[in-house]
């Protein structure tokens, strides 16, 4: 009787038992890779906008407070997109020929919004209150990045639900004095940790994990 | 061995053998390998393929169905959340049991006869386990996040909850198939190079080549096989215990009357051994008959599988009795309640249809008589089987109707889909019994040779 298989089948059979292990180990690491990159997430990945708004220009460069714009971030949830009337308070009286600005210009004309691209927008299945953090000492940079190094607007975290809980679970890694919370060059010194512990204490920081916290 | 030696060299008959008269080595092998290896298909497994596979297409149509509507398509609401699906996860998880008790566990204690009924038991349970596993994804809502109950690395830095049985449900679910599944194709390698052997077309000779693993059969194959079947033996006993252990933890934990008791992992392992033993005789009865192995499943095995069937119909019986002296023993409101719910709610007739199939009528397995009636034994098999699932359905449905406060309770209809969801089930089921049937052989072949080695030394040594 002839032999079904030939000789190699031996040595295909052995190293599919390998091949096998390497495979799965591959599949995963790529999964892995994939719902990790920018690709996937739109981490770092610097948005179009009506305007070529930048944060460096405006927040860096030029020093405006976070909060001129974004007013509302200490006493609500939505940390408010300002009404072109901001942008008008000086762009009526600086560049008012640029080319560039006549969006902003017919905006305020027509009294039609600027309608800007969002950049960190969390599932609808998120409670998220910015009021609550800026209050105990998260700084503006430590969830939007280096915003006044930005010419255009980038998301700094992947916004999955660990970017989240590597703070809640460990927010003395993070966590600033109130005075620092609206400074964009902000540096983390070299005894966070130190300090950190000191204001998660003075500021009754807790570490919520529940799941109704943010799921609610 | 006989000290005198005058009965030395004759051949005494067994009056009640465990393999038929006149089996030699080469009429096991042709017999069982020409049913897989003959071409074409019979009427009668045709016959039996078509309504499986019509019953397949509506469990087709009916997760479409769910997954499109959601579970509300079922008759469950508050208070009853868990009905049919839960029960039919249930049964069919018992039903495997029977397949890895006889398997493995007889493997141990050195019972030889299991030898002609291990390999269909061990697919049967492959094939339960698998019905069974559907059900609670089915149940989900979101069926398609199911991976959620297992702990991978995520970005959500989210782990299951290990304190939830429903957890413990899934690890010991799939270590119950993996192991299955592992034990039955090791015991299958000796048998599938026989198939490749006698194979005649190239397809065959290649599809079982491949799956015998370059199976030779030298002294060293057979030693690490045997090896490897005594290990995987080892690991799979204790899940014969375990899996309906944790099945039934998914009630116990809950503090709902009829749930909360601590009787229930082992009255649930000896259901699961109740239920699958009467779910093998169910399998075995007609394709015995319909395939003419009568000599290698003989009368002697049915016999034993009743006395199995008797004595753990038994302990089924005492945990049922013991179950309605704690509710009046526990001085529970309650619990009292529950149990006289049971016995004259608006469930009543499934309660006492349970107590009739799984308590009375098995009684006639006392008699040797009805043990060694095929027809008697398949029928009393049937209603176990019946009155196994009602047993499943009295302790989920009827306990979640009526618990606490009067002003929740409420009634449990199955709809059509609930029905439809159930025999879809068994179509799913069958497709793969019989598909099973027909491609590899449902008896192990290498194990039966060994036995009528045995029973030949044995003879000549009287």
């Amino acid at each position: 009787m002839p032999q079904i298989f030939h000789r190699s089948a031996n040595y295909l059979s052995r190293a599919s038992i390998i091949g096998a292990v390497v495979l799965i180990g591959l599949l995963g690491f790529a999964l892995w890779e994939i719902t990790m990159s920018p690709w996937y997430t739109d981490q770092y990945v610097a948005k179009q906008q009506p305007v070529p708004f930048s944060h460096r220009h405006h927040a860096g460069e030029l020093g405006i407070d976070c909060r001129y714009c974004h007013t509302s971030v200490e006493k609500s949830s939505f940390a408010g997109i300002p009404p072109t009337q901001t942008c008008m308070t000086c762009h009526s009286q600086i560049w008012t020929n640029a080319e560039m600005l006549e969006p902003v210009r017919a905006s305020y004309r027509t009294d039609q919004s600027l309608s800007w691209t969002r950049v960190n927008s969390l599932p609808d299945f998120v409670y998220f209150d910015h009021s609550i953090h800026v209050a105990k000492g998260v700084g503006c940079t430590t969830c939007h990045g280096p915003i006044a190094e930005m010419p255009l607007t980038y998301r700094e975290g992947t916004l999955y639900m660990s970017w989240c809980l590597d703070c809640h679970r460990q927010p003395e890694k993070y966590v600033r004095p109130k005075s620092q919370v609206f400074n964009p060059f902000y540096r983390v010194p070299a005894n966070q940790l130190e300090l950190g512990r000191q204001l998660v204490k003075e500021y009754k920081i807790q570490s919520l994990q529940h799941c109704s916290t943010c799921h609610r | 061995m006989d000290p005198e030696g005058s009965h030395k060299n004759i051949v005494v008959a067994d009056p009640d053998p465990i393999i038929g008269p006149g089996q030699t080595l080469t009429s096991v092998t042709d017999k069982i390998s020409s049913i897989v290896l003959t071409p074409g298909m019979t009427k009668g497994w045709l016959g039996g393929f078509t309504v499986g596979v019509m019953l397949l297409l509506l469990l087709n149509v009916v997760i479409t169905y769910l997954f499109a509507f959601g579970v509300g398509i079922w008759g469950i609401n508050v208070p009853v959340a868990w009905a049919f699906a839960i029960t039919n996860f249930v049964w069919w998880i018992g039903i495997g049991h029977a397949g890895t008790l006889i398997s493995a566990f007889l493997l141990l204690m050195h019972q030889r006869w299991r030898t002609s009924i291990n390999r269909f038991a061990e697919a049967m349970t492959i094939f339960a386990v698998m019905c069974a596993g559907m059900f609670p994804l089915l149940h989900m809502g979101r069926p398609w996040m199911f991976y959620y109950m297992m702990p991978y690395p995520n970005p959500m830095w989210l782990w299951p909850q290990f304190r939830s049985p429903l957890v413990w449900d899934v690890f010991a679910v799939s270590t119950y198939f993996t192991v299955s599944l592992l034990f039955w194709f090791v015991g299958l390698i000796p048998d599938l190079a026989t198939l490749r052997d006698k194979a005649k077309n190239r397809v065959s000779q290649v599809v079982y080549g491949a799956l015998a693993m370059g199976w030779r059969g030298s002294a060293v194959h057979w030693s690490r096989y045997e090896f490897a079947s005594l290990l995987l033996a080892g690991i799979a006993t204790p899940l014969v215990v375990s899996v309906h252990t944790v099945v039934s933890f998914d009630f116990t934990i809950a503090i709902v009357p009829g749930w909360h008791s601590t009787i229930f992992p082992p009255y649930f392992v000896a259901g699961a051994i109740y239920s699958g033993f009467a779910m093998v005789l169910t399998l075995a009865i007609p394709l015995r008959k319909y395939y003419h192995l009568e000599d290698l499943v003989t009368i002697r095995h049915l016999d034993i599988m009743a006395k199995v069937t008797l004595a753990t119909g038994m302990i089924v019986a005492y945990a049922y009795i013991f179950e309605a002296f704690m509710s009046f023993y526990s001085a529970s409101q309650y619990e009292k309640f529950m149990l006289m719910n049971r016995m004259t709610g608006p469930y009543k007739v499934v309660y006492w249809g349970l107590i009739t199939c799984n308590l009375i009528i098995p009684q006639a397995l006392w008699a040797r008589k009805i043990r060694r009636s095929p027809v008697a034994l398949f029928l009393i098999a049937l209603v176990i089987n019946v009155g196994m699932w009602l047993e499943r359905f009295v302790i989920i449905a009827i306990s979640l109707h009526r618990d606490f406060i009067p002003g929740k309770w409420g009634m449990y209809y199955p709809t059509r889909w609930d029905w439809a969801t159930l025999a879809g089930s068994f179509g799913l089921f069958f497709v793969l019994f019989y598909l099973f049937i027909r491609f590899l052989p449902m008896i192990s072949m290498a194990e039966v040779r060994t036995l009528v080695h045995q029973t030949d030394e044995e003879k000549l040594h009287v």
